[in-house]
């Protein structure tokens, strides 16, 4: 960071991106990613002094970057990534979360995981080795996601002789094979992250090339219209009743806005119940606010006193979502044991809690291909397929598409309660 | 900011308030682990706005060491009366007492890795089935993959390997008898985001983070407070200087940085300087390359 000011206005309020980067060991990932921080001034002295050790010790030459992100044990011995790891950094303009998931089909779930939450995608294509298997699978599962934004970064460059040639063919290879994604925003960018070039600085090196760097395109990309602003969902998560004298007859509905934005005033309907009723307060601490909308933490009160608990949503009374017990989902699978058709499973969506019942499986998709494949009744860990579900109880959701909050689900083995598939509702 | 955009900190404070809420509402016996340090009390400012204006709905449980500065009982005491909230304290001393762990000896001497029993004690005393703690996973490498809510087996141990997936805002806090979870809801504040919330919404905190006079000592490098409890080398020559804290733990494995900051715009500005990560003074971490995750998985915060 620049030395600036740093309780300043500009600087308590930046943005917050959250991008996701998939790669195997070969790949360069940690090297950019070691470039990002250390060029952002993300890295410490002692951290760089422990991984320096660290690289001594195992023989390495030079420091192995790599060091600095694979934080296991497990991990540093066998030189692989093995989960989603999870990096902070800031320049002036924007705070950055970098979810850092490994790339081989083996690990599916965990890019699945870091994917999730991220409003960008980083991926990194060989300049040599142009568009491959590995490129395909991080895009789909990007698109799968619906991570908004993808950057494809043409990287090593530098082992290409800079040649505008190899980075426009690799170009329109991958836009020909994107036409088949869902992803709004696509950018390129050639970089080579071991030299520098296009990561944080332009180059000389690549003249033709007009875009900003990666740094520039990642401070300055659109995140602010990431959210769905259009559906009011608020579903309920906790209900406060102080009962203390003061607040004696206070009774707030605590939750996160899931979508649109709430109003003071507001009609609004409250689900399963169907009453209508109307925002009396929207309360955040001690402030009433007048309105509130992604992704803010507030609590509401209505006009009317309702039986409302955990699990009900608030909405528009024009602008309900679907309710129902059968559902269409495409589901990751994330356990070595295998998913069954006529298994009940708990099933967590929004803040309901209900059990579910798998009842076929329709179609798999092979994510080199995006193929559809049709091979039996189980779906194996790191396997995605299209799914149907009927739950106990009805939910109130949305399309992913239009929603990645009402319109996630996991699903959970009721013997050891760990979480084993998680669902993008059709 | 444009309208409908959070800025980054009220971001992260929303996303800290919805763990909360997630904690109060999936668990039965709650709990917040109150060190003394500028993140617990971060942490119990986030709990008052989740709940207002009713109390926090658990207590808080601080591990006494024994070894604190005498600031820190204090603020805890004063935190506590005013937020009203209940107060569980675990003794390291009694754990001692009881012969369940013994001290370490010599010049490096530290209650650090003894409070795991004491934690794990308290936790079991009060039946806590969900301990919330305030664990940043910039602050070390281990922690860059524990999840916010992070699953324990009955003796306390955390499987890194074996970590359930955690996607979107769904946490699954379900689990077997004698099982708890550890969760943290600060998972992706930075040190710098920490330091501007309590900037931005002027939370008290104790005075040893700012500038003042103290009686210090110089060991593998770095400062550390005297205290009559400190075993002292020949060679280590008790020093009057200006330093304050830059994190608040066990006086013994905190160091102090020499430092001229007065005030929170100050401490910001030293922050965005500083080369050095908080944690690089503290001796705990130092024991070795995976000190941390070994720690972590017998039961540590």
């Amino acid at each position: 960071m620049d030395n600036k000011d740093f309780s300043s206005k500009a600087y308590l309020d930046m943005e917050l991106l959250r991008f996701s980067t998939a790669g195997s060991v070969d790949d360069g990932k940690s090297t950019l990613i070691g470039r990002l921080l250390y060029d952002s001034k993300s890295i410490f002295e002692d951290q760089l002094e422990a991984v320096q050790r660290a690289s001594i010790q195992r023989g390495n030459e030079s420091i192995d970057l790599a060091l600095l992100t694979d934080g296991l044990r497990a991990e540093r011995e066998q030189g692989i990534t093995i989960d989603v790891a999870y990096r902070y950094f800031a320049t002036p303009k924007r705070k950055f979360i970098i979810a850092d998931t490994p790339g081989h089909v083996q690990y599916t779930r965990n890019m699945v995981t870091g994917a999730s939450t991220a409003n960008v995608a980083l991926i990194l294509i060989d300049a040599r080795n142009g568009v491959t298997e590995q490129t395909y699978r991080h895009s789909y599962i990007s698109s799968l996601l619906q991570i908004p934004h993808l950057i494809i970064c043409v990287n090593k460059m530098d082992l290409v002789d800079y040649s505008e040639e190899v980075y426009e063919s690799i170009k329109e290879q991958f836009s020909s094979f994107a036409s088949k994604l869902a992803v709004k925003d696509i950018r390129y960018v050639p970089i080579s992250a071991l030299k520098g070039d296009n990561i944080v600085e332009t180059t000389n090196n690549m003249p033709w090339y007009q875009g900003g760097t990666l740094r520039y395109i990642l401070e300055n990309i659109h995140v602010g219209s990431d959210y769905n602003h259009i559906d009011p969902r608020f579903p309920v998560q906790y209900v406060i009743r102080p009962q203390s004298d003061e607040y004696h007859d206070y009774r707030g509905y605590a939750g996160r806005i899931a979508g649109g934005v709430f109003r003071k005033g507001d009609k609004v309907m409250v689900l399963p119940s169907g009453f209508e009723t109307s925002i009396k307060s929207i309360d955040f601490h001690k402030e009433e606010l007048n309105e509130a909308y992604p992704p803010m933490s507030v609590t509401l009160r209505l006009t009317d006193d309702l039986d409302i608990s955990r699990g009900d949503m608030i909405v528009k009374s024009n602008n309900v979502p679907q309710v129902s017990q059968d559902l269409d989902v495409m589901m990751c699978w994330m356990n070595e044991q295998p998913m069954q058709t006529g298994k009940k499973y708990s099933l967590m969506h929004t803040t309901k809690d209900v059990r579910c019942m798998v009842k076929e499986i329709k179609y798999k998709v092979d994510v080199n291909t995006l193929n559809r494949i049709d091979d039996g009744a189980t779906l194996k860990m790191n396997e995605i397929a299209r799914v149907s579900l009927r739950t106990t109880k009805p939910l109130f959701f949305d399309s992913y598409r239009k929603n990645r909050q009402t319109g996630s689900l996991i699903v959970i083995d009721e013997a050891t309660n760990n979480t084993v598939g998680v669902g993008m509702i059709v | 900011m444009k309208k409908y955009n959070l800025s980054h900190l009220r971001e992260l404070e929303s996303e800290s308030i919805f763990i909360m809420r997630e904690v109060a509402s999936q668990f039965e016996h709650p709990a917040l682990l109150f060190s003394g340090g500028k993140d617990s009390i971060v942490m119990v400012h986030l709990a008052v706005k989740a709940f207002w204006p009713a109390k926090i709905p658990f207590p808080l449980v601080h591990i006494d060491t024994g070894h604190n500065f005498a600031e820190t009982i204090k603020f805890r005491d004063d935190l506590v009366k005013e937020t009203g909230a209940r107060l569980i304290v675990g003794s390291v001393q009694e754990t001692i007492d009881s012969g369940k762990v013994a001290e370490e000896t010599g010049f490096d001497a530290s209650r650090n890795l003894l409070q795991t029993q004491t934690l794990l004690d308290t936790l079991e005393e009060h039946k806590v089935d969900a301990a919330l703690g305030g664990g940043r996973r910039d602050e070390e490498k281990a922690r860059a993959k524990e999840r916010f809510f992070s699953h324990r087996d009955e003796f306390g141990q955390w499987d890194p390997k074996n970590q359930r997936p955690e996607l979107w805002n769904i946490f699954n806090g379900k689990k077997n008898m004698g099982e708890h979870f550890r969760v943290f809801p600060l998972s992706n504040w930075t040190e710098m985001d920490v330091w501007q919330y309590i900037y931005l919404e002027s939370i008290k905190i104790p005075n040893l983070y700012f500038t003042h006079e103290r009686a210090v000592f110089k060991r593998d490098g770095a400062w550390l407070a005297d205290a009559p409890f400190m075993k002292k080398r020949d060679t280590e020559e008790v020093v009057v200087k200006n330093v304050r804290c830059r994190t608040i733990g066990d006086i013994t494995n905190t160091g102090v940085t020499l430092s001229t900051a007065n005030t929170l715009e100050d401490i910001i500005q030293e922050i965005a300087a500083t080369r050095v990560t908080e944690r690089g003074d503290r001796a705990d971490d130092k024991r070795s390359e995976s000190a941390m995750e070994d720690r972590k998985k017998e039961g540590y915060f």
